[in-house]
């Protein structure tokens, strides 16, 4: 391990994190999404008491990376895996962090209810348009005419059905208490999303309910791209059709001030 | 103590009540509904966690995260329910953690009915989700048998980080019988070695998957899995037997089967045929060492069973074709009626056996003749 | 001993409450009992019915096709068990539900006015005691006290007020069974 002085430290291993090498590809955003989760985590002095929920995706292994109890969830399945420690422990901080295909493909009948039924877990849910562990295939959201591995000739609606807007549909539901997408293209986005994953995390603490942060990622490997066009790619291609924003700030979650 | 009649679900949920269940989750499906509405009321009076899945997939899967908690936790389901719960249960087996499943079988397949069956023996002993692990399978045969072994699952999945099936035909989860219950057990949580339940600055991170990516490390996995069941095979075998000693006919049935064929061996007794009854109750690991034992002294067997002979099959490895084997069943949800049985034990006792027949294409000739 | 039981009617004549009756009497007078109803599509069609089981030692078979005793409380019921029935057996018929007497003659049918007679107490949904009343001339191992009984220890407490009319039923179809000539 390299050492630096510490007068010239400006940016290290958050405690939450373990020392393992991540196996994401070059350019992709897991590895920030992972970090400002163990950031947060270690902020608000709660990595003891807490258990995350691994899917099925490329976070596979996130369970490798975090400095705290970890589970392995069935494809999808982790919102109830969630729900089932949460509700034998519930002074636990308990949280899923799902991909595209895993949270709003095989694994939508457990997101929605687990927010139908305000289920006091935060869920950080990343975006990036397609399968990427299986090699690039069609997620739930993919945009239209998108090629992908499964959709060569590019996403076609008629036959392909429409791209899933997730945060906009759990909104919808009572049990949910903060559901807010944000994006990892440039550093301003970043802070944002650290600030959202913070509150997040703070409405499950304060018991109000169901927390979702939806974060759009860049695959530059299965987009065929390079990890500078597949950032561009996210700021003008998928925010446009997922737009940014605070989807649903229950009365308790708007007065969380960071 | 006190007898009180109580009907075989209800019976279920509040032996796993007494037995310590600090978590329930389910779905309703009939004919194990009581069981959900039970504890729907009685958890919750408790302060013990009850939640009605999206799913029988939610319920399998909230099962999987409380057990990694390290709490006693319990589902119950129907024939189709449990098939979903069988991506879970894999799951679960492959996590090497505690978790009971009570499948009240109907009939199949498909959506089939809600009649008794005993249909889902292969699916529950033999596995049922994928890769290589045993499950162990418990089959009782009355409602005071169900909350016994209901009590007895907790301990051995604890005891071997195993899933623990108890699977009985929707007939004992309807029937009502005079019980005595156990005493309540205040509720202990163990702080498992294995349990993911926060490192509370006590203790180095946990970690619970199925996943061994390496396959030579996944061969370890497995052979772990085996060398445990190895310890189950030796030492957790239990069955009735009913008239063996001077017996020269053995039918072998479980459950519901079991019992009504214990009404025909009575009857055929009565008749002066040299008959008894071997019920095993845990179905998984099987009876063989017994089997083995009663081969050797018995001109033949009579299987009998709620299904097209899916434990004959686990009988016939055990007599190795040494006495004549026949078989009996009712399929569909249809519980065969003691005379039926006992016509058969009637013509098992006056044919002349043959050690070459195959007793489920025999039965199906029979069945289809008639 | 064994004896086995089926009580049929439409569902809401009290087929399953009077089967369980019958079944808390065996329990507390010290006996193996079974009570198992037919369940599921079935009971929503109109028709109930339960099997009880008593017995001096383990029971086996929970279900029987020719039981030596019955209770038919309406017409169809009369003619499915009146064909199932043990030879010998006895069928207690609810007379105010069916418009025909007995085709068999090698059993014991005893038909009673059980509506009627509930009628007569002042509560028509006693109608059921009557007939389990009218059962125990043809079950001497229990008998009208181990009812009673069973009622008093097993009724719920909010029911507990109708326990003298209870009674009343069942003493009243036990006469009525017994003015029959077997």
């Amino acid at each position: 391990m390299v050492t630096t002085a510490p007068n010239n430290l400006v940016y290290e291993r958050p405690e939450g994190f373990t020392d393992t090498p991540t196996h994401y590809c070059p350019g992709c955003t897991h590895g920030v999404a992972h970090r400002l989760v163990a950031e947060v985590l270690e902020e608000m002095g709660v990595l003891d008491k807490t258990i995350g929920v691994a899917p099925v995706g490329c976070a596979v292994f996130a369970y490798n990376y975090f400095e705290t109890d970890f589970v392995e969830a069935p494809h999808g399945r982790a919102p109830a895996m969630a729900t089932g420690i949460k509700r034998v422990m519930p002074e636990r901080v308990v949280f899923t962090y799902q991909g595209d295909g895993d949270l709003a493909s095989i694994g939508m009948g457990e997101i929605v209810h687990a927010a139908a039924r305000g289920e006091n877990i935060t869920v950080i849910f990343i975006n990036n348009a397609n399968y990427g562990m299986t090699g690039g295939q069609m997620a739930p959201t993919t945009l239209p005419g998108m090629k992908t591995t499964s959709s060569p000739n590019g996403r076609d609606v008629e036959t392909q059905g429409y791209p899933i807007r997730v945060s906009e549909m759990l909104s919808t539901l009572d049990g949910a208490g903060y559901v807010v997408r944000r994006s990892l293209h440039d550093p301003k986005n970043i802070r944002l999303a650290k600030k959202a994953i913070r509150i997040a995390f703070e409405t499950q603490i304060r018991g109000l309910g169901f927390s979702l942060v939806e974060l759009l990622s860049t695959c530059p490997v299965n987009w065929n791209m390079k990890p500078v066009d597949a950032l561009k790619f996210v700021e003008e291609k998928m925010v446009p059709y997922f737009p940014l924003g605070d989807y649903k700030l229950s009365a308790g979650a708007a007065q969380i001030k960071i | 103590m006190t007898r009180e009649l109580w009907k075989g679900n209800e019976a279920i949920a509040e032996a796993a009540v007494r037995a310590g269940l600090e978590a329930y989750f389910g779905y309703p499906i009939t004919p194990q509904t009581e069981v959900l509405e039970y504890l729907s009321r009685r958890m919750p009076e408790l302060g013990r966690t009850f939640l009605q899945a999206e799913s029988e997939l939610g319920a399998i899967n909230m099962v999987y995260g409380a057990a990694c908690a390290g709490v006693r936790v319990m589902s119950t389901s129907s024939s189709p329910g449990v098939s979903l719960m069988m991506e879970g249960l894999s799951y679960i087996a492959g996590t090497e953690i505690p978790a009971v499943l009570v499948n009240v079988m109907r009939g199949g397949p498909g959506l089939g009915n809600i009649a008794p069956s005993q249909a889902d023996y292969s699916h529950a002993v033999h596995g049922g989700g994928h890769g290589d692990y045993f499950p162990i399978v418990l089959a009782p045969a009355s409602v005071q048998e169900a909350i016994d072994l209901t009590v007895l699952s907790f301990d051995l999945a604890e005891k071997y980080r195993s899933i623990c099936m108890i699977i009985l035909d929707g007939s004992i989860g309807q029937m009502m019988e005079p019980i005595q219950m156990p005493e309540m057990k205040p509720i202990q949580r163990k702080d498992w070695e294995w349990a993911t339940n926060g490192k509370m600055g006590k203790r180095e991170r946990r970690i619970l998957t199925s996943i061994y990516l390496d396959p030579y490390a996944e061969e370890v996995t497995n052979l772990r899995l085996l060398e445990r069941w190895k310890h189950i095979q030796q030492d957790e075998v239990r069955y009735k037997e009913y008239f063996l000693d001077d017996a020269e006919f053995v039918v072998i049935g479980f459950g519901t089967a079991g019992r009504v064929a214990l009404s025909a061996v009575r009857a055929a007794r009565a008749q002066g045929i040299k008959v008894g009854l071997l019920r095993p109750v845990t179905v998984s690991p099987f009876p063989h060492k017994v089997i083995d034992e009663l081969v050797q002294r018995v001109q033949g067997l009579l299987v009998v069973e709620m299904n097209t002979g899916q434990m004959l099959e686990d009988v016939r490895l055990s007599v190795k074709g040494r006495v004549p084997v026949e078989f009996y069943g009712r399929l569909g949800g249809v519980v065969p009626f003691p005379d039926e049985v006992l016509s058969e034990i009637q013509r098992v006792a006056s044919s002349r056996l043959s050690l070459e027949v195959n007793p489920r294409e025999e039965w199906f000739e029979r069945m289809m003749a008639h | 001993m064994q004896k086995e039981i089926i009580i049929a009617g439409f569902g809401g004549q009290g087929v399953l409450f009077s089967g369980q009756v019958v079944a808390y009497a065996a329990m507390d007078s010290g006996r193996q009992v079974t009570w198992i109803p037919s369940y599921g599509p079935e009971m929503r069609g109109g028709t109930a019915n339960c099997t009880i089981v008593i017995a001096d030692n383990e029971i086996g078979s929970p279900l029987v096709k020719n039981p030596p005793l019955a209770i038919a409380l309406n017409l169809p019921s009369f003619d499915k068990y009146e064909d199932t029935l043990q030879k010998g057996g006895t069928l207690i018929v609810n007379q105010s539900m069916v418009d025909r007497g007995a085709k068999r003659g090698d059993i014991h049918v005893i038909l009673v006015p059980c509506n009627e007679i509930a009628e007569e107490i002042g509560d028509k949904k006693l109608m059921n005691m009557v007939a389990v009343g009218a059962l125990l001339t043809a079950l001497p191992e229990i008998t009208l006290k181990d009812v009673e009984k069973a009622l008093e220890a097993h009724l719920p407490a909010r029911h507990k007020h109708l326990l003298p009319k209870n009674y009343e039923a069942l003493k009243r179809g036990f006469e009525a069974a017994q003015k029959i000539p077997a």
